[in-house]
């Protein structure tokens, strides 16, 4: 893990929290931010033994969610569905010391992996009446409510990109989780598009 | 453009997959890689079937959950008739109504 003090963010030289001062939220379709430096750990293992889901409700508190494309939360930690065998744990930052040794013990004997993945990505998060129409500009998905909403993710393609979607509210809110290295070009994309539907930077 | 229904994702849009070609080859054993003529390695390793029908095909839901699986298409009309896991036969169709 990169030293706290040393650590900028992805979106870092975006000056986001500076920008974030000039307010307009109250009037904007669309509110963009960073969420940087989340912990996120790639568990695999089989859902159907129970040994498995009682070890990552063991440590994680959360169980985990076997429905595709689904997420557990409790408290300040969820489990995000992707693949029948594959999940993120994610929670706030610089939890990975504390919880991939934790992880590991508690699957010991067992066919199941861990593995720390928190530097990869960032997060952008989107929100406000109109954060629908800037996403659909670059993802295929239907996510009208009545088929995406909160508590859903997705793995899926944004304007060319790999990226995670994961709705946590109906206002509606999502985290696009994307490799940092594509983040520059994503978060340039999606304030150009947002900038149609009045923009404002959140914290 | 057509739409695939991933076994674990549910429908996505095409551009999220990649195409893995014909399914259900078998790699020999060992004990057959001796006796196997040249002939016999060819067919193994070069020779596929293009029928203008259904075609039994492996996917990749490469932009989503990464998993691989087979889908039984018919090449002419795009339509997929069979979406299943890795590992199982393929399932019977009815070629005469398509
Ligand atoms: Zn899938």
């Amino acid at each position: 893990m990169v030293e706290a003090y040393q650590r900028r963010s992805a979106l870092n030289h975006f000056g986001l929290a500076a920008r974030a001062n000039q307010g307009g939220h109250a009037t904007a379709g669309v509110i963009l931010g960073e969420s940087a430096h989340r912990t996120i750990i790639n568990i695999r293992g089989d859902a159907n033994d129970a040994a498995f889901t009682n070890a990552v409700k063991s440590v994680t508190g959360v169980d985990v969610p076997t429905k595709a494309n689904t997420v557990n939360k409790a408290g300040e930690v969820s489990i995000l569905w992707l693949g029948p065998d594959e999940w993120w744990v994610v929670t706030t930052p610089d939890r990975s010391d504390e919880l991939v040794p934790a992880l590991r013990q508690a699957f010991q004997g067992q066919h199941a992996a861990v593995i720390d993945v928190s530097e990869s990505r960032t997060v952008i998060t989107i929100s406000g009446a109109k954060a629908r129409d800037v996403l659909a500009r670059g993802i295929s998905l239907d996510l009208h409510p009545q088929v995406f909403g909160p508590g859903q993710c997705a793995q899926t393609g944004m304007s060319k990109c790999n990226v995670l979607l994961h709705q946590t509210d109906d206002k509606p809110s999502y985290d696009i989780y994307v490799l940092k290295s594509f983040s520059d070009y994503l978060w340039q994309w999606t304030e150009k598009i947002a900038t149609n539907f009045g923009l404002a930077i959140g914290a | 453009m057509f739409l695939i229904t991933c076994p674990y994702c549910g429908a996505r849009d095409e551009h999220e997959f990649g195409y893995g070609h014909e399914a259900h080859i078998v790699r020999p054993t060992p004990a057959e890689y001796e006796q196997m003529s040249d002939a016999e390695w060819a067919q193994y390793l070069f020779m596929r079937k293009n029928p203008k029908g259904v075609h039994f095909e492996r996917w990749v839901h490469t932009k989503g959950c990464r998993r691989w699986f087979n889908v039984a298409r018919h090449t002419v009309t795009h339509e997929i008739l069979a979406v299943y896991e890795m590992g199982k036969p393929a399932p019977q169709i009815d070629t005469e109504k398509k």
